[in-house]
């Protein structure tokens, strides 16, 4: 087996525990590069049809190539597919800093869709790597009554028993791609030959690392136009994957902030 | 806040694959992990532009002296208790190893953390600060280690700057935490005297520790190797859950040892179900073809359908796990109520669950205290050997012969709550309900056993119809007599005549009548008897269930005197009314006898005496050290 047969029997094991433990889940398909790698993976588990709903809890503000891939390829994957809208922006919380609040909507419309729908899972793309907050979750994550995530309190984690009892009302964040790097992804992605948004790569010295919304996604200088020039970009990069992420850097403690409100 | 630079791609550019080791630093709180882990980020060139510049203005606006430990301290939470509150995972390289690192929190509060961390890693740094030298969590840290089976562990010696760089007092914490570990049965890669402060130790081995010759911390790194998955051991597929989602019935699980392939005969446990992998499905392509070994996530089909369930143990027919609803287990304790007897739990052993009572507590200790007090519940961060009994049957293995399989979770109220290994598995006791307290006998085995000359035995004699079982059986019960010993003939249609007289010929009465058999036989066995059974027993399935009941004591014969032989001899007649199609349901004209593949010994008596026979089965029992040998030349030699 080499590292990314390990990473994927890991990823499959969690989705089949996740399944096999809750009883009404849903995938987060954030329509990004970790989300499809995950309905990937949840197709492998699964042996073709991923057997639970994918969640897109939609801004309104992606990029067209995004809506675009998610209307082809929800069909293509045979994805049970919901769209939920997210609340007006007025309905967040006005402390928070400008694009903090834009990606507060998120979590908002979110914790509607949990409550329009009573899922006790919900499976989502994130990884340790990505951000140092991330970096401290546990697989099954357990979130409050409000969503909220403690950090102080999270329960032990080990040898793969995870767990899965989330108290009445509330629900657990499932982290089947925890483990995995931002190079793994796109490692994963070629190898699979995943299909990908084109905006991932350079076009005019530019491409997204990541993609949110598109009045807080800014593209970062790159020339690699193709999953093999990415590898080698990232081998030599001491730039972090979510700098172009504006709500990152308004404060020292704005993500983390939004993260123990229930942000992904 | 990002902190991961450098990310751990499976292969460099140029094609080659570099092994990638997940480590966990632990020790006391304040022996200065967090520091350690900045300046290993700096020495091996991890750190992202303007990183440190970054945090050193953080310090100044803050009015504090910049320390390397802020690198670690990315959550607030963190910075304004200063301390490490979680586990994180950073990533840098040495000259050939990609390292991912997880820190761990050292403070007792937060034991569940540093557990959490420490389970994954492949090997493991325990620091030690020179001044202060070994203190509680060092060795509490250091048992955990053991308990969560890392077995690579380095220990750092860090702060020598605060004892002038002296040897003596290197030599003297060495020595200490060395002895402790081997204790344990740990034995240290290395033992490195640093400051990580200064730098001394970590990357360099600089003037002032001149005197040490070993190699530095990112040396000691560099000579880790990842956990392999256990091909090598005896297969264990856990089944997660049964896939209907179209037309095929998929068993899914992870191979946590051994491998499979289609074809491959297998038990299910612990109902002991035997079964042929038909084909190993897979998406987007499937079948798949070729060996699956350990590690790998999969899902099978089966020549048969046959009732499974999640937690249920697919393993090779002839090295199955042991079914038991008693085990011992090593566990650590970390909930806020302690352990104590008579506790229920739910037990989690991979993905089987069983309710659990708590029957014994053998030692309960604080493994930071340097003298081991012992307590009778386990408390809270504490460590101890624990008796359960299950309410449902469980198949595993002793963590000695299988690290995967032999380890388990215990949950209370829905949240883990510990964890441990496992001893041993009392194949031995059956169910224990709590209303029913079976009474031992007041002898010892060895009492009997140097009165009969013999261990206990359950000598199993499998053969078509009129093959010479009984006649075999009786002649060895009668020279087993003769020498003094005590065997005593269990024959399968005498039985049916009392005990097992509610039974018919059907699949599941014929599985019930070789149960009870079984058990009847192993209950003699135990007490000291030879059971010896006589009975056609033509399914391989009910052979393996009475060799599992039976364990260790179980001696397979398998008389093989061929078909046609069996019919002209007819003693009883049955041969002709099967033919004559007025005998239902009889073995023999059919193929529907599973000659055993692995007895103990075969014998076809119609190419010996019965006198040859007996002669051989004695000499099988000798060899597999049922009967003794001659006391007479013991006695020669005295």
């Amino acid at each position: 087996m080499d590292h990314l047969d390990q990473l994927e029997a890991q990823s499959i094991y969690i989705f089949r525990e996740a399944f096999a433990r809750l009883k009404k889940i849903a995938l987060l398909w954030s329509l990004g590069k970790d989300s499809n790698v995950m309905i990937w993976l949840a197709r492998k588990a699964f042996f073709g049809k991923m057997p639970f709903p994918a969640l897109h809890v939609d801004t309104g503000k992606k990029f067209p190539e995004m809506y675009r891939f998610r209307d082809r390829y929800g069909k293509e994957w045979d994805l049970d597919l919901r769209v939920e809208p997210c609340p007006p922006i007025d309905a967040v919380d006005p402390t928070l800093p400008p694009a903090a609040r834009s990606a507060a909507r998120k979590t908002e419309g979110l914790k509607m869709a949990l409550g329009k729908y009573g899922f006790d899972g919900l499976i989502a793309g994130i990884r340790r790597d990505e951000e140092a907050t991330r970096a401290k979750e546990r697989v099954f994550s357990p979130r409050g009554l409000e969503g909220n995530w403690d950090v102080r309190d999270q329960p032990p984690e080990f040898w793969d028993h995870f767990n899965a009892s989330p108290p009445q009302g509330a629900h657990l964040r499932i982290h089947p791609i925890l483990h995995w790097t931002e190079a793994d992804i796109w490692a994963y992605t070629k190898r699979e030959n995943i299909p990908i948004i084109p905006l991932y790569l350079s076009q005019n010295g530019k491409r997204y690392r990541s993609l949110g919304d598109q009045d807080i996604t800014n593209p970062v200088a790159s020339t690699a136009s193709n999953i093999d020039e990415i590898l080698i970009e990232l081998e030599q990069t001491k730039v972090p994957e979510r700098s172009g992420r504006a709500l990152d850097h308004e404060t020292e403690d704005a993500f983390e902030r939004l993260r123990v409100a229930g942000y992904l | 806040m990002n902190m991961i630079v450098t990310p751990a791609s499976p292969a460099t550019p140029n094609g080659t694959t570099r092994p990638q080791v997940r480590i966990v630093i632990v020790g006391h709180v304040d022996h200065g992990k967090s520091t350690l882990v900045g300046r290993l980020l700096h020495e091996t060139g991890s750190l992202p532009d303007g990183k440190l510049e970054m945090l050193k203005a953080v310090s100044a606006r803050r009015g504090m002296p910049f320390e390397w430990s802020f690198l670690l301290d990315a959550l607030q939470t963190e910075r304004d208790q200063g301390i490490t509150i979680d586990t994180t995972q950073i990533r840098f390289r040495t000259n050939s190893r990609d390292i991912v690192l997880i820190d761990a929190p050292g403070h007792a509060e937060f034991l569940r953390n540093m557990i959490t961390g420490a389970s994954q890693a492949d090997g493991a740094v325990l620091i030690i600060d020179a001044l202060e030298g070994v203190r509680d969590q060092t060795r509490r840290h250091g048992y955990l280690l053991h308990l969560l089976g890392v077995k690579q562990v380095a220990i750092v010696v860090n702060k020598m700057d605060r004892v002038d760089f002296s040897a003596d007092r290197f030599k003297e914490i060495s020595a200490e935490i060395s002895a402790h570990l081997q204790g344990l049965g740990v034995k240290p890669t290395a033992v490195i005297p640093i400051s990580a402060r200064d730098g001394d130790g970590v990357a360099e081995r600089t003037g002032r520790i001149g005197w040490y010759q070993g190699p530095t911390v990112v040396e000691a790194l560099d000579q880790l190797e990842p956990a392999r998955p256990l091909e090598a051991l005896a297969l264990r597929l856990p089944v997660q859950a049964i896939y209907k989602f179209d037309d095929r019935r998929i068993v899914a699980g992870r191979i946590e040892s051994g491998s499979l392939i289609a074809g491959d005969e297998i038990v299910i446990m612990p109902a002991g179900k035997i079964a042929k992998i038909k084909t190993v499905e897979s998406w987007p392509a499937t079948p798949v073809a070729g060996r699956q070994g350990a590690g790998r996530s999969v899902g099978i089909t089966l020549d048969r359908e046959l009732f499974i369930e999640r937690g249920d143990i697919i393993a090779h027919a002839s090295s199955a796990p042991r079914e038991t609803r008693r085990l011992r287990a090593r566990i650590f304790w970390l909930h806020d109520k302690p352990l104590a007897k008579g506790d229920q739990l739910l037990v989690r052993c991979g993905p089987k669950e069983s309710r659990a009572t708590v029957v014994a507590i053998e030692k309960a200790v604080d493994p930071g205290e340097l003298s081991s007090v012992e307590n009778k519940a386990i408390g809270r961060n504490h460590v101890g050997e624990i008796d359960i009994s299950l309410s449902n049957p469980i198949a595993t293995d002793p963590y000695t012969e299988n690290p995967r399989t032999g380890r388990l979770v215990i949950e209370v109220s829905g949240r883990i709550a510990g964890g441990g290994l496992v001893l041993s598995v009392d194949a031995g006791q059956r169910a224990v309900p709590v209303d029913i307290v079976p009474v031992e006998s007041a002898l010892r085995p060895d009492e009997r056993s140097a009165r009969y000359q013999h261990n206990g035995a359950v000598v199993w004699l499998t053969g078509l119809p009129a093959s010479g079982k009984s006649t075999l059986a009786k002649a060895l019960e009668r020279r087993l007599f003769t020498n003094g010993g005590s065997p005593i003939l269990l024959d399968g249609d005498t039985l049916r005549a009392g005990l097992n007289s509610d039974l018919g010929f059907s699949t599941a009465d014929r599985s019930e009548n070789i149960r009870r058999l079984a058990e009847v036989a192993t209950h003699l066995a135990r007490n000291g008897h030879i059971a010896i059974v006589a009975a056609v027993s033509p399914a391989r399935e009910d052979r393996a269930t009475a060799r599992r009941i039976a364990d260790t004591a179980f001696r397979e014969i398998h008389v093989a005197t061929p078909a046609e032989v069996c019919e002209e001899r007819d003693p009883k007649g049955h041969y002709k009314k099967a033919r004559a199609g007025a005998l239902a349901s009889f073995t023999g004209i059919g193929n529907d006898y599973e000659a055993p593949q692995a007895a103990e010994l075969v014998i076809d008596t119609s190419a010996q005496t019965v006198a040859e026979a007996a002669d051989e089965i004695e000499q099988m029992l000798k060899t597999t050290g049922v009967l003794f040998d001659e006391v007479v030349d013991l006695a020669a030699n005295i």
